[in-house]
């Protein structure tokens, strides 16, 4: 193939990157250099690191994040380790994995329904005799929607990990002497990392700036950073202040990024004898 | 006499409709190699899953030491596997991998240290430890996988089609090692190969298979020179196998002709096949040779060649020659007695043994 064949190829993709990746990013970190009067400063990374507010609520960012990818991960591990032992198991984790093809509006609105005073959940309370209880715009329906929303993209990484294992090596570590708990946590936890962090990557990383579901089913009791950047570009107009968040989520990103990502192992020993096959 | 270290009773096994063991019924004693051999689905691996816990048995008994097997899980048994692809974990080094099965033990460190070690240097792998065991090669990961399972301390230790990896120089050297290995640990050995040639080299005993069934077993000298029907005969080596009559106790008669034999306990002009082994068969001039055939093409094998002849009836004849024959040419073929092994149709391995102890203990 030609040089300038393989350059056409190359314009949707390098317009892609340019158009949505970095204008936009360009954008941003200019517009976090002016304040409300159009002025060049760096006033509001002064503001962002110096105000308990926005560190309180990058802590709550944080924290949020890491309670949904727990709960995540500790609902998706058992339940992809479950799918793979089913006979059909490409159809049930199709079933996993259809409500991700629905808007996630939809979804809240549903969860608005189900948990509000008068909804199907507190009817049920109400029934046994303890409700009805205020479930809506609690910090735990808003982790137990965000986690509802955010499983499938933590199970499907797993799933394949855990399909991709030789079932030999598991058979082999029986036969060493191994339970099926040792095998579980030697042989398919360790195989299984990189699913598990690609599943972490997922689901972390969205939930930092997640602000639909704080209004929506949190009732804004929970403020993160996703919440903060909307109420500056929408509400106060400080576009500058939100450009500001918007690019301490970016570098968190990075961040979090460069701590799940794959670490050259450390090892390399010299070895002098090595034998001759 | 000891108590056998295995034994199958009356054990079938069947996967749906698919029968994979017929009655098998066998002992094996401590410290000797055995082998399975048998085409693909024969059986022969069924047999390995049963005893190291992976298959449960339809019917019969399974013993390990004069005690049932039946409700000892895998991980329970004395017993440990290399696998025909090794199955090594891909996320340990040569180290822990080897060092597996002593940690679940909970082993202390120090002892793991030894004897790990000690393990690598059996299978001269010692200095790559600290290996990934993606970086070793075929030979090595082979090794890796030997030293993982004998730092148990097995009683038995089972081998699926180990070598069949391995390229055929590298092949022939692990059979050596292997059964220097199991005569220097003095553990039972259960091999399982389709290649008789491995079965052959290394085994104390074989058990030939096919569909589910023990055809035969016996030691490899006994099995190639005597082997009890068409299916053996053609498995173990190369055969001319032709139809024939026994005419009377050491006289068979097959392509039109009557030669002395040194078999006998059958009935009087019974129907039979005759079995010659291509080296058994001499090359000589026509007017000494007892068959006269002409020879159609030869290959040089290196250390022999092989011709194929076909004879007046046309049967077809394979020949081990030291020496080139010309194409095209009649020769003579000169074979002793002994040379030339009758089997019987449908004969069962018992009466098959009690027939040849008959007359050979004369």
């Amino acid at each position: 193939m030609n040089t300038t064949a393989k350059r056409i190829y190359y314009i949707p993709y390098m317009l892609w990157i340019l158009l949505f990746v970095i204008a936009p990013v360009a954008l941003i970190v200019y517009q976090s250099f002016f304040n409300l009067d159009h002025q060049a400063t760096i006033q509001n990374y002064v503001t962002y690191l110096t105000s308990s507010t926005y560190l309180r609520m990058t802590l709550n960012s944080f924290w949020y994040a890491f309670l949904i990818t727990l709960f995540t991960v500790l609902i998706s591990y058992p339940a992809a380790l479950f799918l793979n032992q089913l006979k059909h198991k490409d159809f049930w984790l199709l079933l996993i994995i259809l409500p991700t093809w629905i808007n996630l509006l939809l979804k809240a609105y549903a969860f608005i329904g189900i948990f509000a005073q008068n909804g199907s959940v507190n009817q049920f309370l109400g029934f046994i005799g303890i409700g009805p209880k205020q479930i809506l715009f609690t910090d735990f329906s808003f982790i137990f929607v965000a986690t509802y929303i955010e499983i499938p993209f933590m199970i499907l990484p797993i799933y394949n990990a855990i399909a991709e294992i030789d079932p030999a090596l598991l058979t082999a570590s029986r036969d060493l002497g191994a339970t099926n708990w040792q095998t579980l946590i030697r042989v398919i936890l360790p195989l299984t990392r990189k699913g598990i962090t690609a599943g972490v990557q997922a689901v972390f990383i969205p939930s930092l700036s997640l602000f639909m579901l704080t209004r929506l089913i949190g009732g804004n009791r929970v403020i993160t950073l996703g919440t903060a950047i909307e109420e500056h570009f929408l509400t106060t107009m400080n576009w500058g202040m939100g450009s500001t968040i918007g690019v301490v989520l970016i570098i968190m990103m990075f961040i979090s990024m460069a701590l799940t990502g794959e670490h050259k192992r450390k090892r390399k020993e010299i070895d002098t004898g090595a034998t001759k096959e | 006499m000891t108590t056998p270290i295995i034994e199958f009773q009356h054990v079938n096994k069947f996967f749906g409709d698919f029968q994979a063991l017929k009655d098998i019924n066998f002992q094996l004693d401590q410290g000797k190699f055995y082998s399975l051999l048998g085409p693909s689905g024969s059986g022969k691996t069924t047999i390995l899953r049963t005893i190291a816990g992976f298959n449960s048995v339809t019917s019969g008994t399974v013993l390990f030491q004069g005690k049932p097997l039946k409700n000892v899980p895998p991980n329970k048994r004395r017993v440990n596997t290399i696998f025909q692809n090794y199955a090594l974990f891909p996320h340990l080094n040569v180290f822990d991998n080897v060092a597996f099965g002593l940690s679940i033990r909970h082993v202390p460190k120090d002892e793991i240290q030894t004897r790990v070690m000690d393990a690598l240097k059996m299978v001269h792998l010692q200095e790559l430890a600290s290996r990934d065991i993606n970086e070793l090669s075929g030979g090595q990961q082979q090794r890796v996988a030997i030293a993982r399972a004998i730092i148990n301390e097995p009683e038995l230790l089972l081998l699926d089609e180990p070598l069949s990896a391995l390229d055929k120089k590298l092949r022939q050297d692990m059979q050596y090692e292997l059964r220097e290995l199991q005569q220097r640990l003095g553990i039972t050995f259960v091999f399982v190969t389709h290649d008789q040639e491995e079965a052959l080299a290394m085994s104390d005993e074989i058990f030939v298979m096919d569909e589910g069934a023990i055809l035969q077993n016996g030691t490899p000298v006994d099995i190639y020179d005597e082997p009890i029907n068409h299916f053996v005969a053609d498995f173990i080596g190369e055969s001319n196998i032709v139809k024939g009559t026994m005419v009377k106790d050491y006289e068979v008669e097959f392509v039109g002709k009557r030669f002395e034999c040194a078999d006998a306990g059958m009935r009087p002009n019974e129907p039979v096949e005759v079995v010659l082994r291509p080296e058994d068969l001499d090359v000589t001039t026509p007017d000494k040779g007892k068959l006269i055939v002409q020879v159609d093409s030869q290959l040089f094998r290196g250390d022999h060649f092989e011709v194929v002849a076909y004879d007046a009836d046309h049967n077809e004849w394979l020949i081990h020659s030291t020496n080139p024959v010309k194409e095209d040419a009649d020769i003579g073929l000169f074979f002793e007695p002994e040379d030339i092994h009758v089997m019987r149709f449908n004969e069962k391995e018992a009466d098959f043994d009690a027939r040849l102890e008959q007359y050979e203990g004369e």
